[in-house]
């Protein structure tokens, strides 16, 4: 009965041929550095769904963000392990990202063909960085506050355009509740988007050109 | 492998990942819902016991205005809301009392009691209501509604029975 089932739509979406490309292809001899990629995206798919059971809660008004941030913390059922997860899940992708980078960097992966590879890898770690740097301002506290004024304000210091700059992140010459609101925005919706479907790419080449050899000692 | 005993590597790896899989399945899940459906599980505001006035103060005929306010807390935020009423005393006897909601059963305005039409007026659309509730005029579909659980203190105080929400 599922045999058929499977059958059906294997011969419609070709199941079969998807894992063989996506989950059976085959591999150098990596190490565990390889896996760093991999780790990258279950983290991105970890503070995605964290994020998302947040916003049951939060909410991104000056008047509601602190208190609603307590209430999660204190008065919802598990509320500090969601939070908990997406706040160290931040600085750990951070970190994970980084490190995945450094590793193509040393393994010279970055060389011919997979130079797009590496470039939309740039563009995922300033977007991983952003999310960080938006995100730090949700919770509308002190700290929050004061660390985004002073983000804001060094963006601001580019030559001749930084005040146009400084406006446009905060929504106006002050943090207010615009550039709450606008934070909130990017964090969650923007950022994210951008950053999945540069994830899409970035995995696409992956498969495409298979995974660079590691480096022998003639090379 | 085949014709032993002894389940082949493969299969011991496919069950332990389905066994581990299906805890961490478990770990993950049970804390989400929890999480999602926490406010549904919390008490609303309680039951409680609310002094509208002395006994003695309520004359015969004269129905007696009262009014109270409730804070309910809805995750970070409290709502406070205000209800009020008549208590309308029939005789020396303390059970002898209605005790009447005064919101309007129409559109939830607030009655008034009016001396001189000797019943309750609605400012919103005009309805009138009878000294012990009954519609006498106006849209409203049923009469007052009455606080229909009260008692008398040691100390003289009339207490009603006011019920969550
Ligand atoms: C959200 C962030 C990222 C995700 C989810 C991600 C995901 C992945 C995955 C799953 C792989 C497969 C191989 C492996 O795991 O090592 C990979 C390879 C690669 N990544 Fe990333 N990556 C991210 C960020 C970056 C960054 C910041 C760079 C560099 C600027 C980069 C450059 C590359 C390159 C060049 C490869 C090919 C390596 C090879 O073929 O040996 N990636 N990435
Ligand atoms: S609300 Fe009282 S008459 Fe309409």
């Amino acid at each position: 009965m599922w045999n058929t089932v499977y059958e059906w739509l294997d011969e419609r979406l070709g199941l079969n041929d998807m894992y063989t490309n996506l989950l059976d292809r085959p591999e150098p001899r990596g190490n565990w550095w390889n896996t760093l990629g991999s780790a990258s995206l279950f983290l991105f798919i970890m503070q995605g769904l964290t994020g998302i059971f947040l916003t049951v809660y939060y909410t991104p008004s000056p008047d509601h963000a602190y208190d609603s941030v307590q209430y999660i913390m204190e008065g919802v059922a598990f509320g500090w392990l969601i939070r908990g997860i997406h706040h160290w899940g931040a600085t750990l992708m951070v970190l994970v990202v980084f490190i995945h980078m450094l590793r193509v960097f040393f393994t010279a992966s970055f060389k011919y063909p997979r130079e797009l590879t590496w470039l939309i890898g740039i563009g995922l770690l300033l977007m991983t960085l952003g999310m960080g740097f938006t995100g730090y301002l949700l919770p509308w506290n002190q700290r929050a506050f004061w660390a985004t004024t002073v983000g804001t304000q060094i963006a601001g210091s580019v030559p001749f355009v930084g005040e146009f700059i400084l406006k446009a992140l905060r929504g106006g010459p002050d943090l207010s509740a615009l550039t709450l609101q606008r934070f909130f925005s990017a964090h969650i919706w923007m950022l994210p988007a951008l950053l999945a479907g540069l994830i899409g790419i970035h995995l696409f080449l992956i498969i495409k050109h298979g995974e660079s050899h590691f480096p022998s000692k003639e090379d | 492998m085949s014709g032993s005993n002894e389940i082949s590597r493969r299969d011991f790896i496919k069950v332990t990942t389905g066994i581990v899989g299906g805890l961490i399945g478990v770990a993950v899940g049970l804390p989400t819902i929890s999480y999602l459906i926490d406010p549904a599980l919390q008490e609303g505001g309680k039951d409680v016991w609310v002094t509208i006035g002395k006994f003695e103060d309520m004359q015969v005929g004269i129905p007696y205005p009262f009014s109270f306010t409730r804070v309910q807390v809805n995750g970070w935020e409290r709502t406070s809301s205000s209800f009020g009423g008549f208590a309308v005393r029939k005789s020396d006897d303390p059970k002898d009392l209605l005790i009447l909601n005064s919101r309007c059963t129409h559109l939830a305005c607030t009655v008034n009691w009016n001396e001189q039409a000797q019943g309750y007026l609605c400012p919103c659309h005009d309805a009138k209501f009878s000294i012990d509730g009954e519609v006498l005029d106006g849209p409203p579909p049923r009469p007052l509604d009455v606080y229909d659980q009260f008692r008398l203190t040691e100390d003289g105080q009339i207490e009603i029975f006011s019920k969550a929400g």
